[in-house]
């Protein structure tokens, strides 16, 4: 993809030679996000889209509405948010300046309006943004919402002693200055196309946890009491079970809210939080149901409620290591000096790539909850390279193998030099991924490769603890499978697996996130010219160029793209992103009379 | 007496010390991190995760942190959840309300079958009132709770869509509305808990009073001429209950500890969803609290069934 064609494309949308959903789909397919798509034509000033209508004519009278979350929120400050689970239930509560919508689309929130190079918001110098505030939000308490809470959301946020999660949110932001009572500016470290960060980043209020900063957070009474601008009033909050909240009389939004009450009930199975919504209609929503397609299809014919797929950027990739796990490098396997002795011939991992049958895993294994794709949104895709696409075909991968020398022995399997075609393959425990891991096994064994496979519990597979040697980050194995999260717009985090100062080592306790040591000096270069690129058609053109090379190289091996999937009340009506929480939208939902 | 509860009061500090060092160290040793669930999220970077294992000390050794807790814990203070940024002792008192209710009222349950039914199959032993209700009882405990609840719930809800299969702590109802309401949400997990609970009881009860029915000294009191009712009541009964209130003595902390698969059925916020909860998080503060709790319980209960001997049998001293 050059950069003329997407100029063009841009400015086909401009002239309205080609509607907004078109370009954001063509960007798509070729490894765009949708929120960075939409950003890419508000930067060059194409109108956003109205917002749909909202239909009811009054505040509340919707009753109470129901919401079944098989994890409950542990918390209610949105700073200590460790899971979704925690920033869903704060979004009752709080809210932040935009919000992504289904199509990417930033949608102003507690902010007037989104900023663009037209009205100014965004700098031309790509330094800074300035957001302009609604001026009739409050608090619950009565207090008005101005910019110095924004400014100190960022000073709360980013004070090392505060241990928030929230300060990746703000990487990049070096101040964030108030220049009227409404008005903020949020100052970047270096000029970036990227002005869109921390926009979603949910607010708190400055009078209530001004005191309680850095090592004092713990005691903040509203970490537990939330005061927010939401659309409902805290009422009751027990830890991992239950979260209540009222109508907000005095909310913001014209109309909004219109359910005069809201429960979120935590626990239990995705199971069961399917069939309670599903089947028996005892709940109104049920989040991130986890269950097999077939069984959800099977609760929906009783017709109580339906599942809602949202497209977003998270996809299953299995991860290549490209050092070497099975010999000691200065003390370290895995260790980023080493080559893997057999993934790093290339013919290995094209066949690796070619043997991977998505269209089954789809069709068998995830159903509406997992996309074949040999395009990972919002990261490396292949579909514009005409050489490779998705493709599964067992005669090309061993004509490969055989090309490159490697030989089947009497076993079926294929060696070369004494080296023998075996890998292994691990991931979290988990009854979907270990059934895709059962199809890989297969195909790969029609090409004389022999996978071993490991499923490790998730929470020994994700954990940082540098004593274990079975975590991701150590990636003591030839593969591993597990999913990226793609629900930020930015391409940049999914970009740096690829940079060789990521590379995860004993050096930076394998906090590194180029797990699979990928290193090339070309890539690298590309990276840094897409880090200083300020024209963001140019850059986009760079990303794609990034996606392509590492996709030729078979760095990766995409599985599938995975919608969030959600239960909903027949009656009810709720605009869910994928590119945001669930509930952030919560404001705009109404159940039909 | 007096001097008896002291001796034991004191005997169980070390065996509490002793306790809580076997379970530190398990739960130090267990793998897996409190934070892992951060590496999903691609807004957190992995620095975060780091830097709060070291802010929450996960990264000392084993012997200090336990010392660590030891000390907080002679000043009271039970330590802070990882996961909820609470203090723990918050965390359990807010579940122990719908523990006591719905594991308490099953327990009580499970009594009010276990004493009645067991003493009638033992005055009539092998009569059809003993067969049908051992025949039933071996029923009873030999289904697991995990089945016995997802068969209510899908005959109940499911089926009939009499009853809710999610129990909910905070009822919006007031009045009798409530009542009916929480009536309805707590049948199923009392009903399932206690019929387990008593079937096994049940047996137990039938056993200790046929131990003692046929002694010497309930045929003296029948040939006294007393009533079948008195003799069974006042002189079987109560000599039958001394292994019984060991058995239920003993179990007593499972009404604190919960009833850890039923409660994840119906989703009740019990101490026991608690407990698993934090054991998959890998809270350790809480699982630490919630287990240390309940070995103080198992001491205390047992101290009790120990003074309950007396009264049910003035022959018994203490020294």
């Amino acid at each position: 993809m050059q950069e003329e064609v997407l100029r063009k494309l841009v400015d086909d949308v401009r002239a309205g030679r080609t509607d907004r959903r078109a370009f954001v789909a063509r960007l798509a397919g070729l490894g765009i996000s949708a929120p960075f798509a939409s950003l890419l034509l508000a930067s060059a000033g194409v109108a956003q889209a109205q917002p749909a209508g909202y239909k009811p004519t009054r505040r509340g009278g919707g009753g109470a509405l129901k919401m079944l979350f098989w994890q409950g929120p542990t918390l209610l400050n949105p700073h200590f948010a460790i899971g979704a689970k925690d920033q869903e239930g704060c979004w009752l509560f709080y809210e932040a300046l935009a919000r992504y919508d289904a199509d990417g689309n930033l949608a102003p929130v507690l902010a007037a309006a989104i900023p663009s190079r037209a009205n100014g918001g965004i700098a031309a110098d790509g330094r800074s943004v300035t957001w302009t505030l609604k001026k009739d939000v409050r608090w619950h308490d009565g207090r008005p919402f101005t910019a110095d809470d924004v400014v100190f959301n960022f000073a709360y946020a980013t004070d090392p002693q505060t241990a928030s999660t929230s300060v990746a949110s703000y990487d990049g932001i070096v101040a964030a200055k108030k220049v009227d009572t409404h008005t903020v500016r949020y100052e970047f470290k270096t000029p970036t196309p990227l002005w869109d960060r921390a926009a979603n980043v949910v607010l708190v209020p400055k009078h209530l946890f001004e005191a309680y900063g850095g090592a004092r957070s713990r005691d903040a009474p509203a970490n537990l009491k939330p005061v927010g601008t939401g659309p409902y009033r805290f009422v009751d909050f027990k830890p991992g079970d239950l979260l209540r909240g009222e109508l907000n009389r005095d909310y913001h939004g014209a109309n909004r809210p219109h359910f005069d009450s809201v429960e979120l009930k935590g626990g239990g199975d995705a199971t069961s939080a399917a069939r309670a919504v599903l089947q028996t209609g005892e709940y109104d929503f049920g989040w991130n149901l986890q269950v097999e397609d077939e069984v959800l299809s099977r609760l929906e014919s009783s017709r109580k409620g339906r599942v809602v797929a949202c497209p977003s950027g998270d996809v299953e990739v299995i991860l290549i290591n490209h050092a070497d796990p099975w010999t000691e490098v200065d003390g370290e396997r895995s260790s980023a000096r080493s080559h893997h002795p057999i993934l790093s011939d290339h013919a290995v991992r094209e066949a690796l790539t070619l043997l991977l049958d998505r269209k089954s895993v789809q069709a068998f294994v995830y159903g509406r909850a997992g996309v074949a794709t040999a395009n990972i949104v919002n990261n490396p895709s292949r579909l514009n390279s005409p050489n490779i696409k998705d493709e599964f075909s067992v005669e090309r991968a061993n004509a490969l193998l055989d090309a490159a020398g490697w030989k089947r022995g009497a076993d079926g399997i294929r060696a070369k030099d004494g080296r023998k075609l075996k890998f292994l393959f691990q991931t979290s425990i988990n009854s979907v991924r270990q059934k895709v891991q059962s199809i890989y096994k297969q195909s790969c064994a029609k090409a004389g490769i022999e996978l071993e496979l490991k499923a490790i519990a998730a929470s020994v597979f994700f954990s940082s603890d540098v004593a274990n040697p079975d975590t991701y980050g150590k990636f003591l194995a030839d593969l591993e499978m597990y999913a990226v999260a793609g629900r930020q717009p930015d391409p940049d985090t999914f970009l740096q697996w690829f940079v060789s100062w990521q590379i995860a080592s004993k050096a930076n306790k394998w906090q590194g996130v180029n797990r699979g040591r990928y290193r090339n000096d070309e890539y690298d270069r590309l990276y840094r010219a897409s880090q200083s690129e300020l024209d963001p058609i140019k850059r986009t053109a760079l990303v794609i160029a990034m996606n392509d090379f590492v996709c030729r190289e078979h760095a990766i091996i995409p599985v599938v793209y995975r919608p969030s999937i959600y239960g909903v009340a027949r009656q009810l009506v709720a605009p869910l992103s994928g590119w945001d929480n669930a509930l952030s939208s919560i404001a705009e939902w109404y159940a039909e009379a | 007496m007096g001097q008896y509860l002291l001796r034991r009061l004191l005997i169980a500090v070390p065996s509490l010390l002793g306790i809580s060092i076997v379970l530190f160290t398990v739960l130090a040793l267990a793998p897996g991190d409190p934070f892992s669930e951060m590496a999903l999220n691609p807004n957190i970077p992995p620095e975060v995760q780091a830097a709060l294992r070291k802010h929450f000390g996960l990264d000392d050794p084993i012997w200090q942190r336990y010392f660590r807790w030891l000390v907080a814990m002679l000043h009271g203070d039970w330590g802070f959840s990882f996961i909820s940024r609470v203090d723990v002792d918050t965390l359990i008192l807010s579940r122990v309300p719908v523990t006591l209710a719905v594991i308490g009222a099953s327990q009580v349950l499970a009594l009010l079958i276990a004493l009645p039914v067991g003493i009638y199959s033992a005055a009539r032993p092998y009569s059809w009132f003993d067969r049908i209700a051992s025949t039933l009882a071996l029923i009873g405990f030999s289904l697991p709770t995990f089945f016995t609840g997802l068969l209510l719930i899908l005959l109940f809800s499911i089926k009939l869509d009499w009853l809710p299969f999610v129990y909910r702590a905070d009822l919006s109802a007031t009045g009798w509305a409530w009542w009916v309401e929480q009536f309805k949400q707590s049948i199923m997990p009392i009903t399932v808990l206690g019929l387990f609970q008593g079937a096994g009881w049940t047996r137990y009860v039938r056993s200790a009073t046929l131990d003692v029915i046929r002694l010497d000294y309930v045929t003296t009191a029948r040939s006294k001429g007393l009533r079948e009712r008195a003799v069974i009541v006042k002189h079987v009964a109560r000599n039958a209950m001394i292994p019984v209130v060991t058995l239920v003595a003993l179990t007593m902390p499972q009404v604190f500890g919960g009833a850890v698969v039923t409660e994840q059925i119906f989703r009740v916020p019990g101490i026991g969803s608690l407990l698993i909860d934090a054991i998959q998080r890998n809270d350790t503060p809480v699982v630490m609290a919630v287990t240390f709790v309940f070995a103080c319980l198992v001491i205390a209960f047992n101290l009790l069934a120990d003074l309950l001997y007396g009264w049910l049998d003035p022959r018994i001293s203490y020294r």
